[in-house]
């Protein structure tokens, strides 16, 4: 099979993932215990006015009929109204994305920056106490769970030194939002409330990078184009960076696709320890608030960006390494 | 690759006592060739230093867990006194290892519940989810690999189209929404994670079982007239088994982790304690903010332990299993 009926195959395969996830959503939120519409219907409603709220969602329709409707909408984009607030979803999605994004993108370019180097080194220096505690680390990392981390970090220099701010994104009364997304990223201010929450993410996501890239040196130096290096005379670190590193480099470029994904879709925790306005901390508000639009919208977020990274990362896979073969 | 060379044993096994087939249950012989595999891995993996720290760690929370009402002081979910409203105590007692005079070794908690035995309580929970979540996970995960890997085709099409699905998933937003539909129970905690983390122990059994069912063994067997399910137990699953054990150990470490950031979110068990409703708990009532490390510590450190064994023990069998990376 060619390259390019690879491509249409994997499409497809994408959409009817997508297609599979807002059906099991659909299903999942009507099967939700609890009756949605008591968030919005005040009781002193007349029972009038109640009826004709919930016809106005489309509660009252035969089920298939707000399936149809809601893979509709969902092609349009479009998520419904919020039970809670009454925004349209789109707008609270487009709110809460960029933040999630901005903390996901600083914590990844860090963590990735450090993983890479420090696995480069300890693949090189294998069997070094060096290359021991890096590992160690790596998987200590990865084992302590980060909204732990961040409340440690929160405790120490938060609650004890004062040195960053409890929660939230921006101080009180700096303006926030109001300002406008790029110049609220562009203050002080705001670097300060990213700094630890970005730094606890980075210290988790440091490790797979890490780990991988030092696996994938161990296969490199062994080839030998390698010992070709040495012949030639070249400088020990030359043949390190230059000619194994970035040899090494291919299975991390996939793997950073996919783990950005899921970054995007673990953001729950560490927003919600760091009261970080994000994509995630909104999701799970949602769900405790029975905000079906806005839960389904968000999740739906969340799923597409897993989605959508999958299949980049698989199309890339082919175009970075000619030996890939399709079957 | 390794495990060739270690699990032949268990294949020549097979055909040693060949003899002796008729004397010996079908069963049995299946379980033995099994424990076999098993056996002898157990024997490479406790000689590493770390890993044998691991399995004692492990151990010891065990033991906690068994004979949790022997070692708690109080009842984990029994308030020790009345705050002046009645219902919320806005005081704590400190704890009396620090020098406090007080009952509680690690003091108690704003709602009036004592922390050590939270803690120790919580050693049942955490354990129960890792364990159940890992053997199910590893469990149907191998079961839907090697079907799919032996059957290919179209069994293995559809097979592989739900895993495929179930990648698109976001873990925590999808446990979360299982979790609210199902209603806050340890149970459906459980279950939530069951559903979805079986995906990644199914793709790689598939992978391995699509490359063992072209072997020499396999196509001999075949031809001697051996059904699916005895090719599928005694020549496929023996050889799977060393990835089922490396998926199932890094299992127990994620539904650990799993089960703490749900309950830490809100969504946990309100009846039963575990260090994540702890870690809640503390939360909610601003212990950072007041300085009670006791309240929000030990918890953390017993996750991180727990969590970090089973990562241990995990990359020691994998170790085992693929020597490259030694």
């Amino acid at each position: 099979m060619g390259k390019a009926s690879f491509v249409v195959r994997r499409t497809l395969q994408l959409v009817a993932t997508l297609w599979a996830v807002g059906t099991v959503l659909f299903g999942l939120f009507r099967l939700m215990p609890g009756d949605p519409t008591s968030y919005v219907v005040s009781s002193q409603m007349t029972q009038e006015a109640r009826q004709r709220l919930i016809e106005s969602y489309g509660l009252n329709d035969p089920l298939y009929v707000q399936y149809i409707r809601f893979l509709q909408n969902l092609v349009q984009l479009n998520f419904g109204q919020s039970f809670h607030s009454n925004q349209p979803v789109t707008d609270i999605i487009a709110t809460y994305m960029p933040n999630t994004l901005v903390l996901m993108l600083s914590a990844f370019v860090v963590a990735y920056a450090i993983g890479i180097t420090l696995g480069v080194l300890s693949g090189w220096y294998r069997g070094s106490r060096f290359e021991r505690s890096t590992v160690i680390t790596a998987l200590t990392a990865r084992s302590v769970p980060t909204f732990y981390v961040g409340l440690i970090v929160l405790w120490i220099f938060g609650a004890e030194l004062g040195l960053i701010p409890m929660s939230g994104m921006t101080s009180l009364g700096t303006g926030g939002q109001s300002t406008g997304f790029l110049d609220m990223v562009l203050t002080v201010d705001f670097l300060k409330h990213l700094m630890a929450p970005a730094a606890v993410l980075a210290f988790y996501y440091m490790g797979y990078p890490l780990l991988i890239m030092r696996s994938s040196m161990l296969e490199v130096l062994s080839e030998d184009f390698i010992d070709v290096c040495r012949a030639k005379g070249l400088k020990e670190r030359t043949i390190m960076f230059k000619h194994a590193a970035r040899n090494a480099l291919l299975p991390i470029v996939t793997a950073a696709a996919i783990a950005l994904g899921y970054a995007v879709g673990g953001s729950v925790l560490i927003e919600t320890v760091f009261a970080w306005p994000g994509i995630g901390r909104e999701m799970v508000r949602a769900v405790l608030r029975r905000d079906f639009p806005v839960a389904q919208g968000t999740f739906i977020v969340l799923a597409s960006t897993i989605i959508f990274l999958n299949f980049v990362a698989d199309l890339a896979y082919g175009y970075l390494d000619p030996r890939v073969t399709y079957d | 690759m390794a495990q060739e060379e270690q699990s032949s044993r268990s294949i020549y096994t097979d055909l040693d006592d060949g003899g002796s087939d008729e004397e010996i249950d079908k069963w049995q012989r299946t379980f033995r060739l099994w424990r076999e595999t098993l056996r002898e891995h157990w024997g490479m993996l406790t000689d590493e230093l770390s890993v044998k720290l691991s399995m004692l760690t492990v151990a010891g929370f065990m033991l906690i867990a068994i004979f949790a009402p022997f070692i708690a002081t109080h009842q984990p979910l029994q308030r020790q006194y009345q705050g002046e409203a009645g219902i919320i105590i806005e005081d704590w007692a400190e704890p009396s290892l620090l020098g406090a005079d007080t009952e509680y070794l690690l003091g108690t908690t704003a709602e009036g519940f004592d922390i050590f035995s939270q803690l120790i309580y919580g050693t049942r929970a955490a354990l129960l989810v890792g364990l159940v979540a890992a053997i199910f996970t590893a469990g149907i995960g191998t079961l839907v690999g090697l079907v799919a890997g032996y059957y290919g085709g179209k069994v293995d099409d559809a097979l592989m189209r739900i895993v495929d699905f179930l990648y698109g998933m976001p873990l925590l937003p999808t446990v979360i929404v299982l979790v609210a539909v199902l209603g806050p129970d340890l149970w459906n905690i459980i279950l939530a994670l069951i559903v979805l983390q079986w995906r990644s122990t199914a793709r790689v059994i598939r992978s391995q079982s699509l490359s063992l069912r072209e072997r020499p063994f396999v196509k001999a067997a075949e031809v001697a007239g051996a059904g699916d399910w005895h090719i599928i137990s005694r020549h496929l699953a023996p050889n799977v088994l060393p990835m089922t054990f490396l998926y199932g150990s890094f299992g127990i470490a994620w539904a650990i982790l799993a089960e703490a950031g749900i309950s830490f979110i809100g969504l946990g068990d309100p009846n039963t304690v575990s260090w994540g409703t702890m870690l809640q708990a503390s939360r909610a009532y601003s212990a950072l903010s007041f300085g009670a490390w006791w309240w929000f510590v030990p918890p953390g450190i017993c996750i991180g332990l727990l969590v970090i064994s089973g990562f241990l023990i995990g990359r020691g069998y994998e170790e085992i299993t693929n020597p490259k990376l030694q």
